[in-house]
């Protein structure tokens, strides 16, 4: 907070951290094994995930909604505790780790929400220096500006935006806002959540070429979009995992689900193509069949 | 119907609503049990670093300076109003300069944490409840929590700290402008007699009382800010979820104020006659 004593010690300590995790050197940023999760003891959610989200590249998680992709998102972030199994983030073992640690180990993470989840008092840039107020606390003011505004550009918004708060400021912009947010910290690990979920075709590719050339933009960072749309999944992915019932039905590149014989994923990538192969707005037939 | 039928019947009617008593207590202690972990955990963490005293600031401002004039404006009707009462009533036993006291009595140590209580918990924990609510539903709180911030210290502790030192300030403002309403209603417009207005009520009205006045203010406030910040926090649903939270926060703060004042006043007032039994 500006205007609190810094307590150096502890935002030294915390950078330190950021770059270690950025230096991370094993080869899988998340090991995720065996995680089960129960809610009331009966019914398991997830039913035994084995998971491991290489580190640098872009991976995303699909499938039908109910199938526990959310669920394990939040085991991911350590906002739920697995009933069993073991989650490694960066090496460290995060299953039993207690708040505090979780609130530091957070720091590695940047999140992109479904709406952006803007602080609505705040304006664009205001959102991006809040997580550098919170973690950065030796930064004077106007360096903290200085990033906020830079990370803004990084996103693509125009200078023009900046000053503007969430309610003045279209889907998108509040999607660049969202991912500048995420980016503020340099973190480790980027999460997309639903990131092109209600958004029209443009506004998606444009979302999907954001996340692509922000990666591109941070080498090193690991990024994991949760999402239900395939399309966007094979224009991004380096990865693709498919969540069924629980559990993770199939992980590998684009080309392995295209080649897949497994039923349901035949049947979700052909569901895919149907919608891809149906005219976009201002899209004629003919277009849709060039794209064919 | 035969006597075993009416008689089993009469069974499973008792038997339900047997069960349905014993659910209802059950999600009543759960949910105070809840609410009162709440309130600790927030008043635990206002003592934490890292401090949030320009969250604090900014909602002292928002609960106290913005609720300034309707405070105002009741307590100078209420003082008005009780005097121009106790005045007609006093007047049948030519006792008019007894009204100073008995209405400064009141004011102080009921009427005027109560009254400043209901109105600053409708105003501002109606906001704070939709506040947060809206967070809530708009992932803002999940934000937070995903940036390494512990949302109840940046949102709760803050809040629930302003009210706590806001309510005895803004008690104080309604206590001193009602009695500005009683002197003037009393004295100039009814001319009771100034010098035993204030003489009879410098010799009733004790510090004590005013201070369990701003002391009952004080629990107010807490009570109110845990309430509506908790029922914000905890909203479920969209647009629906966070009125309703706002509606059952405000309601359950008014009624707890009145509630709680009964049992605040019990509770001082036995403190006071133990302290004065030992000195």
């Amino acid at each position: 907070m500006v205007g609190q004593p810094p307590n150096r010690e502890l935002d030294s300590l915390m950078e330190k951290q950021a770059e270690d995790a950025r230096n991370f050197k094993n080869k899988y940023a998340i090991e995720i094994a065996d995680v089960k999760k129960s809610f009331d003891g009966k019914e398991f959610v997830l039913q035994g995930i084995d998971l491991k989200i290489p580190k640098g590249e872009i991976t995303v998680i699909i499938g039908y909604s109910g199938t526990g992709k959310s669920v394990l998102l939040k085991h991911i972030l350590g906002l739920l505790k697995p009933s069993s199994g073991s989650i490694k983030v960066l090496g460290e073992e995060i299953a039993d780790k207690d708040v505090e640690e979780l609130t530091k180990l957070r720091q590695n993470y940047g999140m992109l929400f479904q709406y952006a989840a803007l602080f609505d008092d705040m304006t664009a840039v205001e959102n991006v220096m809040f997580p550098l107020k919170e973690h950065r606390r030796d930064y004077s003011k106007a360096k903290m500006l200085e990033i906020a505004r830079e990370r803004l550009k990084d996103s693509g918004l125009d200078e023009k935006h900046f000053n503007k708060l969430p309610a003045e400021m279209s889907g998108g912009m509040r999607k660049r806002v969202g991912l500048a947010r995420a980016l503020a910290l340099d973190p480790a690990i980027l999460i997309y959540d639903e990131p092109t979920t209600g958004l029209d075709p443009v506004l998606t590719e444009m979302v999907d070429n954001l996340i692509v050339s922000t990666h591109n933009l941070k080498k090193g960072t690991t990024s994991i979009v949760v999402s239900h749309d395939l399309f966007a999944a094979f224009r991004i992915a380096d990865h693709v995992a498919m969540l069924d019932s629980g559990k993770v039905l199939l992980f590998g590149t684009p080309d392995d689900f295209l080649k897949s014989d497994i039923d349901l994923v035949k049947r979700f990538v052909s569901k895919g193509v149907r919608r891809e192969l149906q005219p976009k707005d201002g899209e004629s037939q003919k277009d849709v069949s060039s794209r064919e | 119907m035969s006597y075993s039928e009416r008689r089993e019947s009469f069974n499973r009617a008792f038997d339900g609503f047997f069960l349905w008593l014993l659910s209802r207590a059950r999600a009543f202690i759960s949910e105070t049990g809840e609410l009162v972990l709440f309130g600790w955990h927030a008043t635990k963490l206002s003592f934490s670093r890292p401090y949030r005293f320009e969250e604090t600031i900014s909602h002292m401002e928002f609960i106290g300076n913005k609720s300034v004039q309707i405070i105002a404006l009741s307590g100078f009707f209420t003082g008005l109003a009780l005097a121009f009462q106790i005045y007609l009533g006093f007047k049948l036993v030519n006792a008019t300069s007894l009204v100073g006291p008995t209405v400064a009595l009141g004011i102080f140590r009921e009427l005027g944490p109560v009254l400043t209580g209901l109105i600053v918990s409708a105003r501002a924990g109606g906001a704070m409840a939709a506040r947060l609510g809206t967070m809530r539903v708009t992932e803002q709180i999940d934000a937070l929590e995903v940036m390494g911030v512990n949302p109840i210290q940046y949102l709760v502790s803050p809040r629930v700290i302003a009210a706590v030192i806001v309510m005895p300030l803004l008690c104080g403002v309604f206590d001193f402008v009602a009695m500005t309403g009683c002197w003037l209603i009393t004295v100039k417009l009814l001319e009771a007699d100034e010098a035993q207005f204030w003489f009879r009520t410098s010799l009733w009205l004790e510090p004590f009382h005013i201070y369990e006045g701003l002391f009952k203010a004080a629990v107010f406030g807490l009570f109110f800010a845990v309430i509506c910040t908790h029922r914000g926090y905890t909203t479920k649903g969209g647009a629906e979820g966070v009125g309703s939270a706002t509606n059952r926060g405000v309601v359950l703060s008014m009624v707890m104020i009145i509630v709680l004042d009964f049992f605040v006043t019990n509770l001082l007032n036995v403190m006071y006659a133990v302290k004065a039994a030992l000195w």
